[in-house]
């Protein structure tokens, strides 16, 4: 390699204090996390998970999610499908919109819905007037975990739809197809890889998602904790096995969710690499 | 594409899980919430499990009572911004006065419906010490001292914190002849000490037993003797000083919600069964005052006795006290270092 100009210390010296910062700030809560689980032995472990009030907590938590993500996904699709794909006035407010929720405290974010649809809120009296329950039940839960995940597939998409320009998409759309059939197997083929990305990524806010979930949830024990707002119970009634027990799932989580997202990241990679040739070979076939 | 099956895959085990999943809340149960503060998560559990034994064996209905415990203050703006609480049982009575003049849940003179201002059982305010008492801290002017680190929540948002904050406030009119200045200047002292103001006691009580902050906290003595037993008696000490207030956690039916789920007579049960002979024995093996004699007594050598004073005589009742101190511009922002 005779790019490397650095000497051999400087570079060793480098790759140590990158290792030792991962140690020291990734690795060693991780490790706490886990320690303080099984500090009482697996059985207590166990036990502290199957706890109703903890299973209540993974329900909701996994329902939240199962609901939440979809919904991104199918919205993240259209959104970055007409960004990337056609011209249209006030395409740059979209795309600032979609990015509201990311640059919004997450307490804001939570507030809004209550401001929303909370009691002395401006959709308040007429819910309570009809019986609907949104503000600390599972429909606020839910739309606030919406809010906040709203960006995650769509941001990921936009470049990659971007990519791979109209070219293909017209291709099939003069050859026949409609427009069901061009998404579908066109589009999609080509978006996959950025598209899962998209969704581990919502899945993992999604989940792990503490503050705007704990402004609207109402912290009712068995009903509306996630499993975030679970573990903050829990350590707050000096019950640290059992939070770190629902911390380690939570960590899981974002263990399998790293290993995956640096897996699709290299195939993700290939494929941008292999939009980039396709330009290419029809360029030269011009 | 391998992927859209996936794909496919994925949304029909995600329809499956949310047809067959519990995740939604049944609907033939009686169930009743009971919205409450911080420090009696552990005395409602146990109180809860005796309850729904009593009321099935008294009317043979099974009742699933469900909790919420946050501080005080935060509580309140939850139910009246909707949190569809059956019963409320509060730091303060100014937090369900609150609730009744902002979302007219329950009437304004909610506290006259039950014996003793509502307030099933009552607290004081002690100290929490490390063990051996390193720094000596005997009575309410230790606190003041310099070098002495206070560990107390933020009475802005905290129950507990605006006890803690009267209880200094009511030792300095005494111990000055009520001169108001004197006592400002006491306080201010007091809270100059204070490193971090928490936004709930319990949040305060874990700085100071498990974060290792703090020479003192100041604490409802049942939350003191809560850390000094889950956390170990060699660690802490309480410090009980010469003269205390006395606080008394309001209980209240919030009488729309009740009708409107058709729980009231449940909900009014289940507060009077706190005033019975097995329910203050509940409240006193929580380490909270009982008001029934015969059950304070047999707890007696728990509860040291103590000059009291309460939040009516020294402060003329909480609205007012409200006003005073912790609105804005009120004289906790005056002197309040931040």
């Amino acid at each position: 390699m005779s790019t490397r100009t650095e000497p051999a210390w400087i570079r060793r010296a480098l790759i140590g204090i990158a290792l030792s910062f991962l140690a020291l700030f990734i690795l060693l809560p991780l490790t706490v996390v886990f320690m303080n689980a099984l500090n009482k032995g697996i059985a207590i472990y166990l036990k502290s998970l199957s706890d109703p009030a903890a299973l209540a907590a993974i329900r909701l938590t996994l329902l939240t999610a199962l609901i939440a993500v979809p919904f991104n996904l199918i919205f993240g699709v259209a959104a970055s499908w007409a960004i990337a794909k056609f011209d249209f006035r006030l395409k740059n407010l979209l795309i600032t919109l979609i990015d509201l929720p990311l640059s919004v405290s997450p307490v804001i974010s939570g507030l809004i819905f209550v401001l929303l649809f909370g009691a002395q809120g401006a959709l308040g009296p007429w819910l309570r007037a009809h019986g609907i329950k949104v503000i600390f039940a599972l429909p606020a839960i839910i739309l606030t975990t919406i809010f906040v995940t709203f960006p995650m597939v769509a941001r990921e998409l936009i470049p990659v739809m971007k990519a791979f320009g109209n070219e293909e998409e017209e291709a099939a759309m003069t050859l026949g197809a409609n427009g069901f059939q061009t998404f579908w197997r066109v589009t999609l083929p080509n978006i996959k890889w950025g598209l899962l990305y998209g969704v581990i990524l919502c899945n993992a806010r999604a989940m792990g998602e503490f503050g705007a979930v704990s402004v609207v949830s109402g912290h009712i024990r068995g009903q509306t904790n996630t499993l975030p707002l679970h573990i903050e119970i829990l350590y707050n009634e000096y019950n640290f096995t059992a939070a770190f027990a629902a911390a380690s799932l939570l960590a899981m989580l974002a263990l399998v969710t790293l290993i995956l997202k640096s897996i699709i990241e290299f195939k993700y990679r290939a494929e941008l690499a292999a939009a980039g040739k396709f330009v290419i070979k029809m360029e030269n076939h011009v | 594409m391998k992927v859209r099956y996936v794909l496919i895959g994925i949304l029909i085990g995600m329809a499956m899980i949310n047809l067959t999943g519990k995740a939604w809340p049944k609907d033939k149960e009686v169930t009743l919430l009971n919205v409450s503060y911080d420090p009696t998560r552990e005395l409602y559990v146990d109180y809860n499990k005796v309850f729904t034994q009593y009321w099935k064996e008294k009317t043979g209905e099974t009742v699933v009572i469900n909790q919420s415990h946050a501080g005080s203050g935060k509580q309140a703006r939850s139910v009246i911004e909707g949190l569809d609480a059956d019963v409320v049982t509060l730091a303060l009575a100014y937090d369900i006065d609150a609730i009744a003049e902002k979302s007219g849940l329950l009437p304004i003179q909610w506290q006259e419906r039950l014996p003793d201002n509502s307030s099933p059982y009552t607290s004081i305010i002690v100290f929490l010490v490390r063990q051996g008492n390193p720094k000596n801290i005997k009575d309410w002017d230790d606190l003041a001292r310099s070098g002495i680190s206070v560990v107390t929540p933020n009475p802005k948002t905290s129950g507990g914190a605006r006890w803690n904050y009267l209880a200094a406030w009511g030792y300095a009119l005494r111990k000055w002849n009520n001169d108001e200045l004197k006592a400002k200047d006491f306080v201010r002292a007091v809270f100059k000490n204070v490193p971090v103001l928490d936004s709930g006691a319990r949040a305060s009580t874990t700085t100071f037993v498990e974060r290792g902050i703090g020479d003192v906290l100041i604490s409802w003595e049942n939350e003191a003797y809560l850390a000094v037993k889950d956390l170990g008696p060699e660690r802490f000490e309480i410090v009980v000083p010469s003269v205390s207030i006395l606080a008394e956690p309001p209980v209240a039916v919030v009488d729309r919600v009740a009708d409107q789920h058709g729980t009231r007579k449940l909900a009014e049960e289940y507060l009077n069964f706190l005033y019975t002979p097995q329910g203050q024995e509940i409240v006193a093996k929580h380490y909270y005052r009982p008001r029934l004699k015969s059950v304070a007594q047999k707890y007696a050598a728990q509860f040291p006795p103590i000059k009291l004073f309460t939040v009516d005589e020294v402060f003329g009742g909480w609205q007012k006290a409200q006003k005073t101190h912790f609105a804005d511009q009120g004289i906790f922002d005056q002197i309040s270092p931040l």
